[in-house]
């Protein structure tokens, strides 16, 4: 891909097939498992074109000062109250009207507490957390994501700190907030992540002796054809898929 | 050797006797702790009608006092947010309406919400729209919040108002009935706007409703505020205080009850309720009566709201205007039973193929959402409900939690109940007002 098809804002851009002498869409590879069709069509079975599309990521890209509305006050608050700010800190983004402050993840712990204990920042409930597997964009995949609100303030702000699948470690966030328990049992059920330093960090949605990580995007959705009056109705990740 | 180290023997009619004694019995028996020597494990759950659901709790028990719970939730995880990846942006409403299924119109809202948010669009939403989804939410709380009251006093063994309450959400179901289609798992707030509108005789039958609904919650009030059980099983019994709510991230009428006036449809507006008149209601004590009373106070005030919004319903479209989210046919009742618009079918298939092919378009690919991601919270029956989304430029969504308040709220459990009585630890847990079906999605 070169530099201009980079920026196409998530619009698909078409790749030629490995292989493939036209660019007819019949000859178009199955661009996932889910390429067989509904009707023992094989290939893509689709005629649009759309099945051969292959979806460009475009990279997160810090957002430059001034943020605009508060997100310019709890920078700066944060940036005074932990002088460690420019190694923990990774980048800002403020998208869509929210600010999201990406830690390095071995530094979240401290980065929170700050957050909470700062008298500028008073940021007293972490509301969720939660992880993002960004299969395919970088080598630290799994994304993990604090909401933290102020109720002080009425500010809310997003914490993302990102850890690979080989070293899936990062201090668990329960000293300072004793909510993220269940949240950071679920992110590990379901992610993988270790949080060290958790009390108990066992699965909690999956039964104990599960094996894998269901919400990983490697990890099949799973299920079984169904028949319906004589057809019979792959399961949804088998099905035709438009990307 | 003047006595016997062996235990003495006397013959009867059966055969010989011994009577063993001596030796250091005495002194192994006064060794054990009588304490911990009486400690019993038990399970409550998950199949057990008190728990709310397939909820388990793992009770160490002295006596009738209860010294350790460990709740083991998980028995009614579906893989909800699993299944959203592999639909487009519409079909999720379906899905998310049955994760917490006492509060469906809150599931579909926040995700209505959320995705309106990643499109971008969440100016363009029409007034009626954004009234009709405040009118649908403030039933549901309702509704829920008689759910709690009629489980919560069947736990304490208040059959009656088991009955009331549910009588009375029926009516609300029926309300919903006729205005989306379905009593519950209705999928009617979409991305863009509601399905379809409001008939005329729904707007009826909440009119009578609100007739109807004070002098009922005085009839709860008569049965239940008085009486000596209900308040001796609900008056200090499983305290939380704010401090221990923050904590733990309690949210909702139990952070309330505690005294803090938390509710984000004041703090963090959304559904312009800000331009709406209400209040918070809230009790110093943070213990079971205070949930009771801020619950009761909230369906007065939801009461108010519904109200208000009823009279603000002016005439207009209930679906942006953008062709390219918004659906193209206002579906009606044929006559065959199922939704239809036969004056769409007969343009799509006699006159446009253009609108065909968009139709077709737009029902099997479904429309594109700009990468990026949100989070929106909002106010549901028992606290935050919160829907971080995720798109990565596709007509599916990349990810989408659900911050749970059933969930989160679980965690106090253990806070409210050690220590105390085991019958408290029902009272404590039905105050929580958890949903397995949010819980564990």
């Amino acid at each position: 891909m070169t530099e201009g098809n980079q920026n196409t804002g998530g619009v698909p851009v078409p790749v030629n097939p490995a292989g493939a002498s036209t660019g007819a869409p019949a000859e178009y590879p199955p661009a996932s498992p889910a390429g067989r069709g509904m009707f023992g069509i094989h290939g893509t079975g689709d005629v649009s074109g759309f099945g051969g599309l292959v979806r460009q990521r475009k990279p997160i890209e810090e957002t430059s000062r001034p943020y605009g509305g508060y997100f310019d006050e709890v920078r700066d608050a944060l940036e005074e109250a932990y002088p460690e700010f420019g190694d923990a800190i990774e980048k800002v983004v403020v998208d869509r009207g929210e600010l999201t402050i990406h830690v390095r993840p071995e530094r979240i712990a401290e980065v929170c507490q700050v957050m909470r204990d700062d008298m500028a920042l008073r940021f007293e409930l972490c509301s969720s957390v939660s992880g993002v597997d960004y299969l395919g964009a970088d080598e630290r995949r799994l994304h993990v994501v604090y909401q933290l609100t102020s109720m002080t303030y009425r500010r809310q702000v997003r914490l993302e700190a990102a850890v690979s699948v080989e070293n899936p470690h990062l201090p668990s966030v329960t000293a300072v907030y004793p909510t993220a328990d269940w949240q950071e049992r679920e992110a590990y059920d379901m992610f993988g992540v270790v949080f060290d330093g958790h009390p108990a960090l066992t699965r909690i949605l999956m039964p104990d002796d599960w094996e894998g990580h269901p919400q990983r995007k490697d990890y099949p959705l799973g299920g079984v054809p169904v028949e319906y009056k004589g057809a019979e109705i792959p399961p949804p990740d088998r099905r035709r898929s438009y990307q | 050797m003047t006595t016997s180290n062996y235990a003495t023997e006397r013959e009867t009619t059966e055969g010989k006797v011994f009577t063993v004694t001596g030796g250091d019995w005495d002194e192994v028996v006064s060794g054990t702790d009588p304490i911990n020597d009486e400690r019993i494990v038990v399970n409550m759950g998950p199949q057990h009608p008190s728990t709310h659901g397939v909820l388990r709790l793992v009770l160490e028990l002295e006596g009738e006092t209860v010294r350790e719970v460990r709740s083991v939730v998980g028995y009614l995880h579906t893989g909800i947010e699993k299944n959203l990846e592999y639909r487009n942006w519409v079909q999720g409403s379906t899905f998310v309406t049955r994760m917490d299924y006492l509060a469906p119109i809150f599931n579909e809202t926040a995700y209505a919400l959320a995705v309106e948010k990643l499109l971008g669009i969440t100016d363009d939403i029409t007034e009626r729209a954004t009234t009709i989804r405040v009118l649908m939410m403030e039933l549901n709380r309702i509704s829920s919040h008689l759910v709690w009251l009629a489980t919560t006093g069947m736990e304490l063994g208040a059959i009656s108002i088991m009955l009331y309450g549910f009588r009375e959400r029926e009516y609300i179901l029926d309300i919903f009935e006729s205005i989306t289609g379905l009593r519950m798992n209705h999928a009617y707030v979409r991305p863009g706007g509601v399905a379809q509108d409001v008939p005329d005789d729904a707007i009826v039958k909440i009119r009578k409703f609100l007739a109807m609904m004070p002098k009922r919650l005085k009839e709860y009030e008569d049965l239940l505020s008085g009486q000596p059980i209900w308040v001796e099983r609900t008056r200090n019994v499983a305290v939380l205080d704010v401090t221990a709510c923050l904590a733990l991230g309690v949210t909702g009428p139990v952070l309330r009850s505690a005294g803090l006036a938390w509710d984000l449809r004041k703090t963090m507006p959304y559904c312009g309720y800000e331009t709406y008149e209400f209040d918070v209601p809230t009790h110093p004590d943070g213990d079971v009566w205070g949930r009771y009373q801020v619950r009761l106070a909230e369906i007065r005030e939801s009461l108010k709201l519904v109200e208000q919004a009823l009279d603000r319903l002016k005439p207009g479209p209930v679906m942006v205007s953008d062709k390219k989210i918004a659906w193209p046919a206002q579906l009606a009742i044929g006559v065959d039973g199922m939704g239809n618009s036969l004056e769409h079918v007969a343009k799509i298939m006699g006159q446009s193929m253009e609108s065909l092919i968009h139709h077709f378009k737009l029902v099997t690919e479904g429309f594109r959402v700009p990468p990026g991601q949100v989070y929106v919270g909002i106010e549901a029956p028992r606290g935050e409900l919160g829907v971080h989304a995720v798109s990565d430029g596709g007509t599916r969504p990349y990810r989408v939690h659900y911050r749970e308040p059933s969930f989160v709220n679980l965690q106090a459990l253990p806070a409210m109940a050690e220590g105390g009585l085991i019958a408290d630890v029902i009272a404590g847990g039905a105050s929580l007002d958890p949903v397995m079906g949010g819980c564990d999605r």
